[in-house]
């Protein structure tokens, strides 16, 4: 099936809860209403026609900047049985996202929801193990948000060079392993 | 056997989501869930039964790297294991995107260290696709090239590390004496032995140097006939590795693709997918070879044993590819490899999701490119991390010995899992 006839069935299936879709993209896509992606998970995985037995990613992407500020996830699927893909993707708010979980239909999610709850802070309702699982255990905030910022310090150790010992190595003062460098790595591109 | 403590079924259920409301950027600084994390587990053993709980790793040898894996064992038997991972966690999607896209390409390089030519093609291919570059049949049969090598290089580890697992200590000398080999060729074609950095967005970085199709027939030669014999007699016919290896860590097929196991431990439990089958890239299509797969000789289908019969099977068939992408180059036109690597890689605004076979799997990229000059949002789907998520199932029950057999044939790179 292409892009278009696996939207047609979603649309056929769920109606409004289908939200939107761009099928010209590289990787095709729907959006799917929050609350409706488990039933749509179970439907995509269960019917014959579309078969997708496969997550093969599950992502976090962060956009403040859209009006009204939003997160999404996005699942990249794939049947063996019919060698088509498709994406979903579900819109989440940034204060106090949630979605419910699919570890239900696809194992794999189990993980993959567990690195999206502790890179982005999206909870994932239902999870049956919502830890954080690359970050240490007592790490606060989630550091793939656009507006994270690294903390001064963490158990007790410099994160960032202090504003002193900055202006010391502005003076030309050697701290450390080497004279701090505050040109960011694109500058001149962007100058060019 | 004594009785399972109570709750020990649920101790999932004693991990419940951590607190919804606790969730922010850095200006509202989340509740730390450290006192969910750290509550009193129904996962610590039952002082009154037999059951104690054992930390395996994170500096255990054969975990590949640091693993730590919570073994909760009674005897010498594994009532449950819980893999603990990112000891090894370098931030490469926040790194992504604070450089420019050629400048993610090195990080990638140092994800799978084992397999760093498939970790650059992945990327490579999936700004391509973004951008809309096409590159010549002859950079295509140039990386053709450089990834079955790598294929085979990696394989050689994977193999051989196996086998000094469980016990075997003089199979990986051999092997990694033969890789070396390879690992000449990438030398002298490119300058590095591990990290190469060498599939740039519409290109590679050097071309072949003269001489390099004889000096890959003259290797191919020795592999075909002394390294590849000398490995199936030597480690994968040896009844030892078959009695250690043939029932143990069965993983049926559905379980295999619910997990989405890849690459050659989705084989091994029988169904043939290969990308390069299935949805070819630089003209795999093109290359006559075949799709090992699992066949079950010595005990049930997907076992271990399978899973590195099919490593093996594949290093033969890379050596198919290998000798007629050879013959390709020397008739080949040349053209410049740099011809279509762009001055200032600025994809349009979009995403795209593109996956390659990497020896561990397919390896996939997620890139969201917002028209900039720098990757808006990055995520590599590693093969080893889907890998170690289907770890506990496969380890319920096993003994102590044969975790270590098992965690070996899944062939994990822990730099890949922590990213």
């Amino acid at each position: 099936m292409d892009a278009k006839a696996i939207h047609d069935k979603l649309v056929g299936r769920f109606g409004d809860r289908v939200t939107g879709a761009d099928l010209e993209a590289a990787s095709p896509f729907a959006t799917i209403a929050t609350e409706a992606i488990a039933e749509v998970a179970a439907f995509c995985k269960s019917e014959p026609e579309l078969a997708f037995d496969n997550l093969m990613c599950l992502s976090g992407v962060d956009y403040p900047k859209a009006d009204p500020p939003r997160m999404e996830v996005v699942y990249h699927l794939l049947s063996y049985r019919h060698h088509h893909t498709f994406a979903l993707k579900v819109h989440v708010p940034r204060e106090s996202p949630s979605v419910p979980t699919v570890e239900g239909v696809w194992g794999v999610a189990n993980f993959h929801e567990r690195e999206c709850w502790d890179l982005f802070g999206i909870a994932f309702a239902g999870h049956s193990d919502l830890r954080r699982i690359l970050l240490p255990d007592d790490w606060d905030g989630h550091p793939l948000r656009k507006d994270w910022q690294d903390p001064d310090y963490y158990n007790g150790l410099h994160v960032k060079p202090t504003a002193q010992m900055a202006e010391r190595a502005m003076g030309g003062e050697r701290i450390g392993v080497g004279p701090f460098d505050f040109t960011p790595p694109n500058a001149h591109i962007e100058e060019g | 056997m004594s009785q399972s403590p109570p709750g020990s079924n649920t101790a999932a259920a004693a991990h419940s989501p951590a607190p919804v409301g606790g969730v922010g950027g850095p200006e509202s600084p989340p509740t730390s869930n450290r006192a969910a994390e750290f509550a009193p587990a129904a996962w610590d053993a039952d002082p009154d039964t037999d059951e104690m709980v054992l930390n395996m790793g994170p500096q255990h040898p054969a975990t590949h790297g640091v693993l730590r894996v919570e073994l909760r064992t009674d005897g010498e038997v594994v009532k449950a294991a819980r893999p603990h991972i990112g000891y090894l966690h370098r931030c490469f999607e926040k790194h992504a995107e604070n450089v420019d896209y050629p400048g993610v390409l090195p990080y990638t390089d140092r994800m799978d260290y084992v397999a760093a030519m498939g970790n650059t093609l992945g990327f490579s291919l999936a700004v391509e696709r973004l951008s809309g570059i096409e590159t010549s049949p002859y950079v295509n049969t140039i990386r053709v090239v450089m990834a079955e090598l790598q294929r085979i290089a990696s394989h050689c580890v994977a193999v051989g590390t196996y086998a000094m697992d469980i016990g075997a200590f003089t199979p990986f000398l051999h092997l990694l004496r033969d890789r070396e080999k390879i690992l000449d060729l990438f030398e002298w074609t490119c300058g590095a032995r591990l990290l190469y950095n060498y599939n740039w967005i519409g290109g590679v970085s050097h071309d072949l140097p003269d001489g390099f199709v004889r000096a890959g027939r003259d290797l191919l030669r020795e592999f075909d006939s002394v390294t590849w014999p000398e490995l199936v007699d030597l480690i994968i016919m040896n009844k030892i590795f078959i009695k250690r290896t043939a029932e143990v860590g069965v993983c049926p097929p559905e379980l295999a693709v619910s997990y989405d196991l890849t690459g050659p431990n989705l084989r091994g439990s029988g169904p043939p997918r290969d990308l390069r089958k299935d949805a070819p890239y630089c003209g795999y299509e093109s290359y006559d070879f075949e799709v090992g797969v699992g066949e079950g000789k010595f005990g049930p289908l997907g076992s271990c044993f399978d899973r590195n019969w099919v490593r093996v099977v594949e290093m033969r068939e890379s050596s198919k590819i290998l000798h007629q992408a050879l013959d390709r180059l020397e008739t080949m036109e040349k053209t410049d490899v740099h011809e279509k690597v762009p001055k200032r890689v600025k994809p349009p605004k979009g995403e795209v999701y593109v996956r390659s076979e990497a020896p561990r799997g397919q390896l996939g990229y997620y890139v969201v490119s917002d028209g900039g000059i720098n990757p808006y949002r990055v995520k590599a789907k590693s093969p080893c991390f889907t890998a170690m998520s289907v770890f506990h199932h496969l380890a319920r029950g096993m003994m102590i010995a044969d975790i270590v057999a098992l965690i070996g044939s899944l062939d994990i790179v822990l730099g890949e899992i922590d990213r």
